[in-house]
C-alpha cells in the first residue's frame, strides 16, 4: 500500500482507538455539500501529522485522527451526521 | 516468502487472534527506539487458519513501513498488530449473489483473501476475478491462481496486462478498458456482487466503467490505494 491517498476503509483500525463500532461502515453526511457516502469511500490522506478524510464531491475536510504518546485528537467538524445499522 | 521483485507475504502468529471476515485489513504498528511510532493497515491476505494470519506487502517508494516488511524483516521478529478492523471492503460466503472482483496491481490482495475464504466455506458461489497487472513478472500469487482456476469448480480468472503480455496472448498490452470489462467481467443482469481494489485511479476509471454498462453502484465496492496522475510510478498496474 503506498502512503499518499488512500479511502476510507484505512481508518478502520485508527478509529477503533475512538468507537465500539467500525466506523468505515456507517454513512457520513458531508457538511460542505450534503453527500451521504459510507466512510469507507471517503479520500483518505496520510502524509500529513495523522490521517485527514475528505470529501470525495467537494473536498471539505470531514475528519482529522492524530496520535500523540498516550492521547488522540479527533476532530469531526466537517461530518453533519453519521448513520449506523445496529442489529435490532 | 517473496512474492514478486517488489512483494513479499509474511506469515504472522497472532496469539488470541479471533478469526477474520475476508478483506478485513489488520494494522501494523513500529516503534523506534526514540518513541517515534507509525501505523500502517494492510488487507488480510489469507482464509481463517487459526492464530495465522498473512499479509502481503508491496515495497512502496520512500514507504516508512513497507520497505522494513518488504526487505528487512525476519522470521521470529515481534511486531504489533491489532485487528481484525474493517466491514466495508468484506465478502461472506452466506451471501449468495455471484462475485465479480477486479484487481489492479497488489489491489490483488483481499481479493485473494476472499478466493481462499470461498475455497474454505465450500461455496460454489460463482467467482470472477479479473487481474490488471503491468506483465507477466508481477503476477503476485501465480502458481495458486492457476491451480485455483483448474481446480477450484466455479472459479475462472482473467489476466489483463498493461505493459508485456506473456507469449501466445492472444490480446495485445493494454488498460483494462470497457470492451474488456464487458467480454471477461459478469453481466449487469447476474447482480454480482462487484470488488475493485487497486490504485486510486485504476479503481475510479473501473468503476466508472462498471456504473456505466449497468451495473448498481451499491453493487460496486472499491477499496483504493496509492498514487494518482503524476505520482505513477514504474510498478502502476494501470
Amino acid at each position: 500500500m503506498t502512503e499518499i491517498r488512500v479511502d476510507g476503509n484505512q481508518l478502520a483500525g485508527a478509529l477503533r482507538d475512538v468507537f465500539s463500532f467500525d466506523v468505515t461502515t456507517a454513512t457520513g453526511t458531508c457538511c460542505g455539500c450534503g453527500r451521504q457516502a459510507p466512510l469507507a469511500e471517503v479520500d483518505v490522506y496520510t502524509r500529513a501529522p495523522g490521517l485527514v478524510a475528505r470529501c470525495r464531491s467537494c473536498g471539505q475536510v470531514l475528519l482529522r485522527l492524530v496520535h500523540g504518546p498516550g492521547r488522540v485528537w479527533l476532530d469531526m467538524q466537517g461530518l453533519r451526521s453519521l448513520e449506523l445499522v445496529v442489529p435490532v | 516468502m517473496a512474492e514478486t521483485s517488489v512483494a513479499r507475504t509474511l506469515t504472522l502468529e497472532v496469539p488470541g487472534w479471533p478469526g477474520h471476515v475476508a478483506g478485513q485489513h489488520l494494522d501494523v504498528r513500529l516503534t523506534a527506539e526514540d518513541g517515534y511510532s507509525v501505523r500502517r493497515s494492510y488487507s488480510i491476505a489469507s482464509a481463517v487458519e487459526g492464530a495465522r494470519v498473512q499479509i502481503t506487502v508491496e515495497r512502496v517508494r520512500n514507504g516508512e513501513v513497507s520497505p522494513y516488511l518488504v526487505d528487512i524483516a525476519e522470521p521470529g521478529d515481534a511486531m504489533e498488530v491489532r485487528g481484525p478492523v474493517g466491514g466495508y471492503f468484506t465478502w461472506q460466503p452466506t451471501t449468495p449473489a455471484p462475485v465479480l472482483l477486479i484487481a489492479g496491481g497488489s489491489g490483488i490482495v483481499p481479493l485473494m483473501a476472499m478466493l481462499r475464504a470461498r475455497a474454505a466455506a465450500h461455496s460454489a458461489v460463482p467467482f470472477r476475478l479479473l487481474y490488471s497487472v503491468r506483465d507477466p513478472d508481477q503476477v503476485i500469487y501465480r502458481e495458486e491462481l492457476v491451480r485455483r482456476a483448474r481446480d477450484d469448480r466455479g472459479v475462472d480468472i482473467g489476466y489483463v496486462y498493461t505493459r508485456r503480455v506473456p507469449p501466445g496472448a492472444t490480446r495485445p498490452p493494454g488498460r483494462l478498458d470497457g470492451e474488456t470489462l464487458a467480454a471477461l467481467g459478469l453481466p449487469p443482469e447476474f447482480e454480482p456482487a462487484v470488488y475493485v481494489c487497486g490504485p486510486t485511479g485504476f479503481v475510479e476509471a473501473v468503476s466508472t466503467l462498471l456504473v456505466e454498462q449497468g451495473h448498481r453502484p451499491a453493487n460496486v465496492r472499491t477499496e483504493r490505494f496509492g498514487p494518482t496522475g503524476g505520482e505513477t510510478d514504474d510498478r502502476d498496474p494501470r
